[in-house]
C-alpha cells in the first residue's frame, strides 16, 4: 500500500493585531490508499484547519504536503448547504459545473449514484422537501460527483439527531468502504471514530500535535453499528482514546 | 352513516368555518378602508360647501373631478403623467442596473469596497436637493436632468444596501465552492446572486419610491412638463386645483409602481 497523502512537520498559525495564535505545530502523519482515517481532538483543536490545509483552502506556514497518485479532494462539510434555489440534481452537478465537467459520461455517473443512494425519485425536488438523512446523502453525491481521489470529512454527521446520524454514518461509512475510497474524517465523536475508521489519530490541544495513534479491528464485517457496538474490541478501543482525550483535558486544567 | 365518515364531515365543516371567518376577516378590513376614504372625501366636500373651508385654498373632491375631467379632454393629463412615469420608470431602470453592478463589483473586489467607503457614506447621506442646481448648470433643463436627479437620491444608498447583503451570504456557502474547485467569480453567480435575488427585489421596491422622490424635486426646478412642473407652476398662479390633482395622481402613480413590484415577489416567492 503507498502512500496517498504524506504530511510531514505541518505547521500554521493565526495572525491577527494582538498577536499570534498557534493552530497546529508539527503535525507528520501518513494516509494509504483505500484507507479510513478518523482524527478527534478536544474542541477548538485545530481539526478543521487542518482539513483546509490538505484541501489546500490554507497554505501551511512550514512543512511539506505531498500527494500520491491523485490530488483530486472531496470535501464535505458540517451541513448539507444543498442550494434551495437548485433541485437535487442541480446540486449534486454542482463540482461538474464548476469544473465544466458536465459530459455525458460523468452525469450518468451522478444518476448512477442518485439511483444507488436511494435519490433518484427525488431528484427533480427542492432540498427542504427532503430529510435530514438524505439530504446528506445528496451532499455526499454532490462531493463524489468529481471523482476525488480523497474523501474529506469535515463532521459531517455532527448536525443530524442522534438516530439520523446512527444510520447515515453507517450509510456513508458503507459506501466509502464499498468504492475504496480513501477517506479522513474528523469528528468529536469517538463512537463515530471507533465505529467507522481503520486508524484513529489523536490531537492534542491546541496548538495541535499528533499525540496517539490507535489501528482499528474488528474480527466482523462493519455492517451494523449496533453489533460493533457490542463487540469488546470496540469498548476497548473506545476506553483507550476515552483516556487519551481525557488526559489532554485534565493537563488544561492543572495548567496554572 | 358510520364514524368514519361522521369525522370527516366534521372537519370539513371546520375547515369550511375557517375559510368563512377569514373572509369575512379580509371582507372587514377592505370595508373599513374604503370608509375612511369616503368618509374623509364627504367631510372634505361638506366642509368647502358649507363654506367651512376656503375652496380657493382647499379645491374640493368635486372640483378636483371637474379638474381631472378637463386634463383628460385637453390631454394635457396624459403629457404631464406621461413624461413623470417616464423619467421615474428610466431613472429606476438605471439605478437598479448601476447600483447591482456597482455592488457586485465591490464585492468582487474587497480592498476596493474599503477604499470607496467614506465616499459612499458621504454620497448616500448628502442631501441630493442640494445637488439640483448644480445639475441644472451642467445639464440644462429638461427630461436629461431629471433623470440624473431621481438616480442621484436612490443609486447610493441601493449600492450600500446591496454590497451589505451580500457580504451576508453564509460563509461555509462560499467554502463548499471553493472546495469543488470553483473561485470568486463562481461564488458570486452560484452562491452570492441566486441567494439574493428577495434582497434585491425589496431594494427595488425603496428605489422606485426614492426615484420618484427625485425625479418631482427635479421637475420642480427644471421642467415645463410633469406632474412636478404642474405642482410648482399651480401654487405660483395660485390654482390650487391644480396642484391637489397632480399630488392626487403622484399618489396613483406611487402605489401603482409598488404594486408592479410587488407582484414581481408574489411570482417570485411562487416560483421558489
Amino acid at each position: 500500500m503507498q502512500a496517498l497523502l504524506s504530511l510531514e512537520n505541518i505547521t500554521y498559525s493565526y495572525h491577527n493585531l494582538n498577536g499570534e495564535t498557534p493552530a497546529l505545530s508539527d503535525i507528520t502523519f501518513h494516509v494509504t490508499e483505500g484507507e479510513f482515517l478518523a482524527i478527534v481532538g478536544p474542541s477548538g483543536c485545530g481539526k478543521s484547519t487542518l482539513l483546509s490545509i490538505i484541501a489546500g483552502l490554507l497554505e501551511p506556514e512550514s512543512g511539506t504536503l505531498a500527494f500520491g497518485s491523485s490530488s483530486s479532494i472531496g470535501y464535505m462539510l458540517q451541513h448539507d448547504h444543498l442550494f434551495e434555489w437548485r433541485t437535487i440534481y442541480q446540486n449534486v452537478i454542482l463540482g461538474l459545473e464548476l469544473n465544466k465537467a458536465l459530459t455525458k459520461e460523468n452525469i450518468d455517473y451522478v444518476l448512477q449514484l442518485l439511483n444507488d443512494y436511494g435519490l433518484y425519485a427525488f431528484k427533480d425536488k427542492k432540498p427542504s422537501e427532503l430529510s435530514g438523512g438524505m439530504r446528506q446523502r445528496a451532499a455526499l453525491i454532490r462531493t463524489m460527483a468529481i471523482r476525488p481521489g480523497l474523501l474529506l470529512l469535515d463532521e459531517p454527521f455532527s448536525a443530524l439527531d442522534f438516530q439520523t446520524r446512527m444510520t447515515v454514518s453507517v450509510d456513508i461509512g458503507n459506501i466509502i468502504r464499498n468504492t475504496g475510497k480513501t477517506a479522513i474524517l474528523i469528528t468529536h465523536d469517538l463512537s463515530e471514530a471507533v465505529t467507522l475508521a481503520d486508524r484513529v489519530l489523536v490531537l492534542s490541544g491546541r496548538p495541535a500535535t499528533v499525540k496517539y495513534e490507535l489501528p482499528i479491528h474488528y474480527d466482523m464485517e462493519r455492517t451494523s453499528p449496533l453489533l460493533i457496538r457490542n463487540t469488546n474490541a470496540y469498548q476497548t478501543y473506545f476506553n483507550l482514546l476515552w483516556k487519551e482525550l481525557s488526559d489532554d483535558l485534565a493537563d488544561k486544567e492543572t495548567k496554572p | 352513516m358510520t364514524l368514519q365518515t361522521k369525522k370527516q364531515n366534521h372537519d370539513l365543516t371546520n375547515q369550511q368555518a375557517y375559510i368563512l371567518a377569514h373572509r369575512k376577516h379580509h371582507h372587514m378590513i377592505a370595508f373599513f378602508r374604503l370608509l375612511i376614504l369616503l368618509v374623509f372625501l364627504a367631510l372634505w366636500e361638506y366642509a368647502t360647501y358649507t363654506g367651512y373651508i376656503d375652496i380657493f385654498f382647499f379645491s374640493s373632491p368635486s372640483a378636483i373631478v371637474k379638474y381631472l375631467y378637463q386634463m383628460i379632454l385637453d390631454s394635457s393629463f396624459f403629457m404631464h403623467t406621461g413624461i413623470t412615469l417616464l423619467e421615474t420608470i428610466v431613472s429606476f431602470l438605471l439605478v437598479t442596473a448601476l447600483s447591482f453592478l456597482t455592488a457586485m463589483l465591490l464585492w468582487y473586489r474587497n480592498s476596493l469596497s474599503e477604499i470607496l467607503e467614506p465616499y459612499l457614506v458621504i454620497l448616500n447621506s448628502l442631501p441630493k436637493s442640494a445637488l439640483a442646481p448644480l445639475l441644472i448648470v451642467w445639464l440644462g433643463t429638461g427630461s436629461k436632468t431629471i433623470i440624473v436627479a431621481g438616480i442621484s437620491v436612490a443609486v447610493f444608498g441601493s449600492v450600500i444596501n446591496l454590497y451589505t447583503g451580500f457580504c451576508q451570504a453564509d460563509n461555509e456557502m462560499l467554502k463548499l465552492i471553493y472546495t469543488l474547485g470553483g473561485d470568486r467569480k463562481d461564488a458570486m453567480f452560484k452562491v452570492i446572486l441566486p441567494s439574493s435575488i428577495p434582497l434585491i427585489i425589496s431594494n427595488m421596491k425603496v428605489n422606485i419610491g426614492l426615484c420618484l422622490v427625485g425625479v418631482i424635486i427635479g421637475e420642480f426646478l427644471a421642467a415645463r412638463r410633469g406632474l412636478g412642473y404642474l405642482i410648482i407652476y399651480g401654487s405660483q398662479v395660485f390654482q390650487l386645483n391644480m396642484v391637489i390633482t397632480s399630488i392626487i395622481i403622484l399618489c396613483a402613480i406611487a402605489m401603482g409602481l409598488y404594486k408592479i413590484i410587488q407582484s414581481l415577489e408574489h411570482w417570485y416567492k411562487k416560483k421558489i
